[in-house]
């Protein structure tokens, strides 16, 4: 029973946590990823694209709620987001018309399209302070709990519960639905195909006639759907706070690069490397090890390797790390 | 003299517009933005020398920044006598392991081959220095920060007079550089861009968190200063005489001896905020000069043509005897060292130390274009950027709560989108900074003063 019990208090605090965490961050990686495979440059922008789309999910929640529609259960975000990648996708449209084609036309180097997004992300911070304003905002609505722990315990009978955050499980299925889609299209589809093969060599997809300016145009709408549903998910999870998705971009960025920056599975996968990192390196392992343990051996202290004020410390830790060790990523992406 | 015209002539819009400043709003907040311009002239020496003289990209500013404002706690402030009493020896105790787990995992590295065995060792080694480090420090930094912590609860520094923080903060930063540099400088530019920002985002929450070191997010208030209070002028008799003949016309239209009093005190008050600024400015001003005059000469030096060189074609330059590492390494240390002097200059300017107020928005990217819009690899350019773009980040908010006012003139007050578009007239300054850069990227990516290679 108290084995159970450790289990059951592990997966509760690290496990469910960081398989949501890992959802939205994989979704942010494997944004930052595409636009380097394929447009070939550091996207600083990306925490406030993320933001940006959630922006227009947030205020359209508002909207549905005062006319009164929703989906019962579900919250009304999830209704909004189709509208939000739209705007989301014809803003990254006329950022790419008026700025980055010019830069790609010109070859110019990867440094100086980073600058470049250097300054689209301070244009768009500056949009989203004044469309919608720099405060904390809760857009979540509907059933807030699927599984809550004083249930789980009447069920099971056990001293410690399970909660499942409606918000976490649908971070999770949509995760999972979008990325499956993704990789299908991706590897299956002619259009995936010929995006992957300009990525791989730009000349030889131009000699073999594929459309570079469609490849760029697809390649900024899977970014927008991208961007705008992990966006949505995390504000739903958390909250909306421009700030914090503007610091988010990093973890995002060390999900990308362990994973192999310009491989979208390994962007994936390195969103949960570095979720499960940052989470069960700050998890205090205390009440876990008393289950397991006799009761006169209980630790005194809180068995925590780091506190929790270094959450983002150990994620850079591990990128810093992978870089030196393994600059292609865990699973091999560009060669640099 | 021709060659510099255009120099020249950005310089004089400059003052004149900080000028305007003092007309418009007032002497005491135009100081206040000539002093941040020009130490954000002192951080743009420091990026310019990375950026414009070798071509490195360092997003990391921010890290080297809150390292030089560290410094000033660190010397400045008045050892804490008790918290060295309770708590000094397990921080002695862990500096001493730090340095011990340094030195066994160099002589890891140095006397065996690289193997697995080999690094599963230094894995052990590091791993194993770190929890004994949490031992040893746990009771100690406990310890510390019971001290009183309303007030301390940190270790304090070393009663120095603030002015050796300066040279302590640049210290401080160029060590961490040459350990950064050591690990990252091998990476290619957007991955060391990267990198370097996410190592600053380190730093700075250990300052953040590390409360026994300078309080942490509690702040660090009352620093010493290198001027005189303002409190102190105001009952001088010097200052009063200096200011009453300065202002004896004013003065002598008013007719009743109360009202004159009044009218002087005021006076007083506002000269000694002026009077004070100005002490920091002309502070500043011998930083800024001395630190031109050196980069000057450095940028036409052989060794200047040879980091351009570096810079311009790396295998070239290798082929023909440079270090390429060695340079890269040297020049990311000094241009650092020259960004944690600013910070120190920053927190000396302020009085407080706030960990909090780090953010890479403020101080990394700001800063960048700064570098960018002012003109890469020429000093004037880089300084003219600190300026211009202070300057806009300052007065964007008043000039678009101006422009707003202006165009919403016909609707009524209470207009929702007025009254929206008022609230947020201060994140105008983004919007100003990023079409700034974008049209510099675009229309003249030398910048606003380019680089201008004289030939010998």
């Amino acid at each position: 029973m108290d084995f159970l019990n450790a289990i059951i208090v592990l997966f509760n605090f690290t496990v469910i946590p960081a398989l949501a965490y890992g959802s939205q961050l994989a979704l942010g990686a494997i944004f930052v990823t595409l636009i380097y495979a394929v447009l070939r440059f550091a996207n600083f922008a990306t925490g406030d694209m993320m933001s940006f789309g959630t922006m227009f999910a947030v205020i359209l929640t508002y909207y549905f709620q005062s006319l009164g529609f929703g989906l019962g259960v579900l919250p009304t975000a999830l209704l909004t987001i189709p509208f939000a990648i739209l705007m989301m996708i014809l803003y990254m449209l006329m950022i790419d018309k008026f700025v980055f084609s010019y830069y790609r036309v010109k070859k110019s180097p990867p440094v100086q399209f980073a600058m470049v997004s250097v300054g689209v992300m301070f244009v768009t911070q500056a949009l989203i302070r004044i469309i919608i304003g720099p405060s904390d905002r809760r857009f979540l609505d509907g059933e807030k709990f699927i599984i809550k722990a004083t249930e789980f315990k009447e069920m099971t009978g056990l001293a410690e519960g399970i909660t499942l955050k409606s918000t976490q499980a649908i971070t999770i299925i949509v995760t999972l639905i979008v990325v499956s889609i993704m990789f299908w299209f991706l590897n299956r589809t002619k259009t995936g195909t010929s995006m992957r093969a300009y990525s791989d060599n730009e000349d030889l997809a131009l000699l073999s006639g594929i459309d570079p300016k469609r490849v760029v145009l697809i390649t900024w709408v899977i970014a927008g759907i991208l961007a705008t549903i992990g966006g949505v998910l995390y504000g739903l999870d958390k909250s909306y706070r421009p700030f914090v998705y503007f610091n988010n971009m990093l973890p995002i960025f060390a999900a990308a690069i362990v994973g192999g920056i310009g491989n979208p599975f390994g962007a994936f996968l390195g969103g949960y490397v570095i979720a499960f990192a940052e989470i069960f390196v700050t998890y205090a392992y205390k009440r876990f090890i008393s289950y397991l343990l006799p009761e006169h051996l209980e630790p005194d202290s809180l068995l925590q390797l780091l506190s929790t004020d270094y959450k983002f410390a150990v994620s850079f830790s591990i990128l810093v790390i992978v870089l030196l060790i393994r600059p292609s990523g865990i699973f091999k992406g560009k060669v640099i | 003299m021709r060659n510099y015209k255009n120099v020249i002539a950005a310089y004089s819009i400059m003052i004149f517009l900080i000028i305007l400043v003092g007309i418009f709003q007032s002497w005491s907040i135009a100081l206040t933005i000539l002093n941040y311009c020009l130490i954000s002239a002192v951080m743009t020496i420091g990026a310019n020398i990375q950026w414009g003289y070798a071509g490195l990209i360092n997003f990391g500013i921010m890290g080297y920044t809150a390292l030089g404002g560290l410094a000033v706690v660190l010397v400045s402030v008045e050892p804490v006598k008790k918290a060295w009493q309770v708590g000094g020896l397990n921080i002695l105790a862990c500096i001493w392991i730090i340095i011990a787990i340094i030195f066994v995992v160099k002589f890891i590295l140095n006397r065996f081959d690289k193997s697995k065995l080999r690094n599963y060792s230094v894995a052990f080694v590091i791993l194993g220095g770190i929890i004994l480090l949490r031992v040893t420090a746990a009771p100690g930094i406990e310890a510390i920060e019971s001290v009183d912590p309303a007030k301390t609860g940190f270790l304090g520094g070393m009663g120095l007079p603030v002015l050796f923080s300066w040279i302590f903060g640049a210290l401080l930063a160029g060590g961490l550089a040459f350990v950064i540099g050591k690990i990252a400088l091998g990476l290619r530019a957007d991955y060391l861009a990267i990198a370097t920002l996410l190592i600053a985002e380190i730093i700075v929450s250990i300052i953040k968190h590390e409360e026994w070191l300078a309080r942490g997010v509690k702040n660090v208030i009352g620093l010493k200063r290198p001027a005189p209070y303002e409190i102190d002028l105001q009952t001088s008799e010097w200052f009063i005489n200096l200011v009453t003949k300065f202002n004896s016309s004013k003065l002598n239209l008013i007719n009743s001896i109360s009202d004159k009093q009044e009218a002087l005190n005021q006076m007083v008050i506002d000269a000694s905020s002026v009077y004070v600024k100005l002490c920091f400015t002309g502070l500043f001003l011998t930083v800024v000069i001395i630190l031109l005059i050196v980069t000057q000469k450095a940028l036409y030096s052989p060794w200047g043509r040879k980091m351009r060189a570096i810079r311009d074609n790396e295998e070239a330059a290798s082929a023909m005897g440079k270090n390429i590492v060695k340079e890269h390494l040297l020049i990311f240390i000094l241009g650092s060292a020259i960004v944690g002097l600013a910070g120190a200059m920053m927190v000396t300017n302020d009085g407080l130390f706030t960990p909090g107020s780090y953010r890479p928005m403020r101080y990394t990217f700001v800063i960048w274009v700064m570098v960018i819009v002012g003109g890469t690899g020429n000093n004037f350019g880089a300084i003219l950027g600190g300026f211009v773009v202070w300057f806009l980040w300052v007065e964007a908010a008043p000039i678009a709560l101006f422009l707003i006012n202006l165009f919403t003139s016909h609707l009524p007050e209470t207009n929702a989108v007025r009254v929206h578009l008022i609230e947020s007239a201060p994140y105008f300054r983004f919007l100003v900074i990023g079409i700034g850069l974008l049209l510099i990227m675009r229309y003249r990516p030398q910048g606003i003063i380019p680089e201008k290679i004289i030939k010998q």
